[in-house]
């Protein structure tokens, strides 16, 4: 009873070709939104780099003296596509060989990938949230400007929006259906 | 009892004015009280926007005003004829030369007609033209940028008033001479020979169809009358080109009275495609002349002067088949065609009918030659011929006429002060509203094109008085504002405008909106003295002339401490905005500059001349509040005697 039913393969290999466009778009993404940006500001973070509104941010960033936020700032835009595409890779494997420890595997990187990322993405946020330029315009004793993990949080004028993009959907979705499918090949082998 | 007595009596005042004719009571004016719902169709609710875009020109300003329509707001003035020391329009090095003219340097002009680019026969939102009236010249503004980008000036032109009129496709804008003048001897010879040596011309102007650069491609050389107005035609008229003529009577003096005494003066009807094949044959004369072309360079962010030598000159009494003229009533001032391009009609300023012709009986008329001799060589068509019918007793002064795209005529009326609606058909007049006062021109909301958007009239009134709060002996000018949807005319709002608008042209929001650019992009940016980061910035000396190339981004300008300038030296600031966002230009200002300020949109570079008179220390600062620090972005030109200068040095946040 080692070997997984082929409905449970099948869903796992759509999950596993559904991740791929996240190496191609935005997965997570900050949304600031102010009195004089009814329009908004949008930062995106694909896998391989930031894009959308990151200049303008930065040069409103600097009166409060956060660090510029530039892609040779973060190792991790190195890493990331790599294991995406590991994801992938392990999906395929899982679907093909159908080994119930495949699936564990997969699952479990999954799930170290998620807790990874969003230890990552927090201390990101501390750090551009606390280390200030002790020389900025603008200064609030006590005030840290760290933008929310997830959900949204008043920065001075700005409201601050942190949420999956269409990229980060994908993965999470997944994700969630292969940790689903693991659960239900578990509960049919008792 | 008192009020029956004061029924009575007024009921007796009802019966005796009834005999009015015999009594000589009073005649009741013209309710001018407002029906309902105006306030409701002209209020734009804070935040939300306009329908419509409305372009005046600025007459005696020389620019154009950009208003939303119905709420009558001010947007913007286009800089175009006049420098403008707000925008630093003619006062930064880039913009100088577009005000250049053969005749050197002109500071201000005279703008009259706006007209926005067609693609058949309709608005297109690419460029906006308007005519110079004083100094010859057109100009073509971008409406992606609302920026002018060019002027070219007209060689062989007393005063370009007929202008800039432009074809179904935008094929030329069209420039005829309101004021003629001698062409022999260099153009000196006496006043008094005006019937003999005085001439017209009417210019053809190219408009290339991608980037829109003009080119003077021939000219017109025509009988010695006043050109007025002018309208291509369209659709089945397309080829062709209508221009009203007064003075016929070649007068040269005390014109009102001597220009005034023909029953009949002209429509001139210009085949300009005929023109184009003898340009082709080289029939025209190569004449020399003396004219500016100046342009917009969009990749070096300046304007290039090019001083152009010779004109192609195509008379008209020795090519045949080009030019024929058609009596209009008593100088006519507006020459309209209709949305169909069937129609022509002639507003006779003194004329108690305005006559409406047919495009086809005027090419029969050619045809068969229905002529009554000719003026100077040019044939004129009989008038019955050409005629389809006339309008009767429409008003006093008819001066202009526009179009909506159910078939009907909106004509101004100056003397008799009102708007006259009537059938393009049948010629019957259907509804007549006052306005406030004595309307010059009118515009209905792309009213001059194959499809009228309509809608609204927009009256342009000279008279304003009492409709203001006053301000002295000079007042603003009165627009007006009616709704032309229904059956009957109603006046909506009054809104001052800016200037003196002569003629308008409107047309949706959208037709612009989708073409803006919100700033300029710094990698496009290959202006000469750009510094596009701030680690460019640095200041050169070459000679007495000192180049200072800055950048400025909220908010402080890179280097805002300069030092080692020595009176007499020539600055020239050139200042880059480094910024790339939306309404966010930056303004910078010089202690003592004899010039204007400089205001810099993102990603532009611009660069003002300052040449310091005396020693000392000199703040410079940013004019345009961008930021919560704005305040603080400032600095300091130190300037040393012309012998003891210290070395030049430059920096920002050294202390």
């Amino acid at each position: 009873m080692n070997k997984l039913k082929n409905f449970t393969r099948i869903l796992v290999l759509i999950c596993s070709l559904a991740i791929a466009p996240s190496n191609y778009m935005s997965v997570w993404q900050i949304q600031l939104e102010a009195p004089q940006y009814p329009e908004g500001l949008k930062m995106e973070i694909w896998s391989h780099k930031t894009a959308g509104d990151v200049n303008k941010i930065n040069s409103l960033n600097h009166y409060i003296g956060m660090a510029l936020i530039k892609d040779e700032n973060f190792r991790e835009f190195k890493i990331m596509p790599w294991m995406i595409w590991a994801m992938i890779a392990l999906g395929l494997l899982t679907a093909v060989s159908g080994q119930r420890i495949a699936l564990w595997i997969y699952s479990g990187y999954l799930v170290l990938c998620g807790i990874w990322g969003i230890y990552d993405f927090w201390s990101w946020e501390y750090q551009y949230g606390h280390n200030l330029d002790p020389h900025a315009a603008i200064k609030i004793p006590g005030t840290s400007y760290q933008p929310p993990l997830f959900g949204w949080k008043q920065l001075l004028n700005f409201l601050a929006g942190s949420f999956p993009d269409t990229g980060g959907w994908l993965i999470i979705g997944s994700s969630v259906i292969v940790v689903a499918l693991l659960a239900y090949e578990q509960t049919r082998k008792i | 009892m008192k009020k029956l007595s004061i029924i009575s009596s007024g009921g007796v005042l009802a019966a005796l004015c009834m005999l009015s004719p015999i009594s000589g009571c009073k005649p009741k004016k013209v309710d001018s009280a407002l029906a309902g719902k105006a306030a409701e169709k002209v209020y734009i609710a804070p935040g939300k926007k306009d329908e419509v875009y409305l372009f005046t020109s600025g007459g005696f300003s020389g620019q154009i005003g950009v208003y939303g329509l119905p709420s009558g707001r001010l947007f913007k003035e286009i800089s175009v004829f006049s420098e403008d020391p707000q925008t630093g329009y003619g006062y930064t090095e880039e913009t100088k030369p577009m005000l250049m003219t053969s005749h050197g340097y002109v500071p201000w002009d005279d703008s009259h007609h706006p007209q926005l680019s067609k693609t058949d026969g309709n608005a297109d939102g690419r460029w906006i033209f308007i005519n110079a009236n004083n100094t010859p010249r057109i100009a073509r503004t971008s409406l992606s940028t609302f920026r002018t980008e060019e002027i070219i000036e007209l060689p062989n032109c007393g005063g370009n008033h007929a202008s800039p009129f432009l074809t179904q496709n935008t094929e030329y804008v069209v420039g005829a001479s309101r004021f003629s003048i001698p062409y022999d001897k260099e153009g000196d010879a006496s006043i008094a020979d005006y019937k003999d040596k005085f001439r017209g011309t009417i210019s053809f102007v190219k408009v290339d169809p991608r980037s829109g650069r003009m080119n003077l491609n021939f000219q017109l050389l025509v009988p010695g009358v006043d050109y007025d107005l002018a309208r291509a035609g369209k659709a089945v008229s397309h080829g062709w080109c209508f221009f009203s003529c007064y003075n016929t009577e070649k007068a040269h003096t005390l014109l009102e009275v001597n220009a005034s005494q023909r029953d009949k003066d002209f429509i001139l009807a210009v085949n300009w495609k005929k023109a184009e094949e003898y340009l082709a044959q080289g029939k025209a004369q190569k004449w020399p002349a003396k004219f500016s072309h100046n342009y917009w360079n969009e990749k070096e962010q300046t304007t290039v002067a090019e001083s152009v030598n010779a004109v192609n000159v195509l008379d008209v009494k020795d090519l045949p088949g080009i030019c024929y003229y058609i009596p209009c009533p008593k100088s006519p001032h507006g020459c309209d065609v209709d949305p169909t391009g069937e129609y022509i009609c002639a507003s006779g300023k003194l004329a108690a009918v305005i006559p409406v012709y047919s495009f086809g009986k005027i090419q029969k008329a050619i045809e068969s030659k229905s002529f009554d001799g000719d003026f100077d060589g040019v044939p004129v068509i009989k008038y019955e011929a050409a005629l389809d019918g006339e309008v009767e007793k429409p008003g006093l002064g008819p001066l202009h006429t526009e179009f909506d795209a159910n078939g009907h005529a909106y004509t101004s009326f100056f003397v008799s002060s009102e708007i006259v609606k009537w059938d393009v058909k049948t010629r019957q007049v259907l509804d007549r509203v006052p306005t406030y006062y004595s309307i010059g021109h009118l515009c209905v909301p792309m009213g001059d094109c194959v499809k009228p958007y309509g809608k609204y009239v927009i009256a342009m009134n000279k008279i304003t008085k009492d409709r203001y709060l006053p301000t002295g002996p000079e007042l603003c000018q009165s627009a007006q504002l009616y709704d032309i949807s229904g059956e009957k005319m109603q006046l909506l709002l009054d809104f001052p405008t800016v200037g003196e608008p002569h003629y308008a042209q409107a047309c949706p929001a959208d037709i612009i909106t989708k073409r803006e650019i919100k700033f300029y992009k710094l990698d496009d940016n290959n202006h000469k003295y750009a510094a596009k980061n701030e680690k460019e910035a640095k200041v050169v000396r070459s000679g007495n002339d000192i180049h200072v190339y800055a950048t400025a981004i909220r908010s402080h300008f890179t280097p805002d401490n300069i030092e080692g300038v020595k009176v007499g030296d020539n600055v020239y600031f050139h200042i880059t905005n480094l910024e790339q966002d939306w309404d966010v230009p930056h303004g910078f200002a010089v202690k003592g500059a004899n010039n204007s300020e400089l205001l810099i949109m993102p990603g532009e570079t611009q660069t003002l001349k300052w040449t310091p008179d005396r020693a000392g220390v000199f703040p410079m600062y940013c004019t345009d509040f961008c930021s919560a620090l704005h305040q603080e972005m400032q600095g300091y030109v130190r300037v040393s005697p012309a012998g003891g200068a210290p070395k030049l040095k430059f920096s920002t946040g050294e202390n």
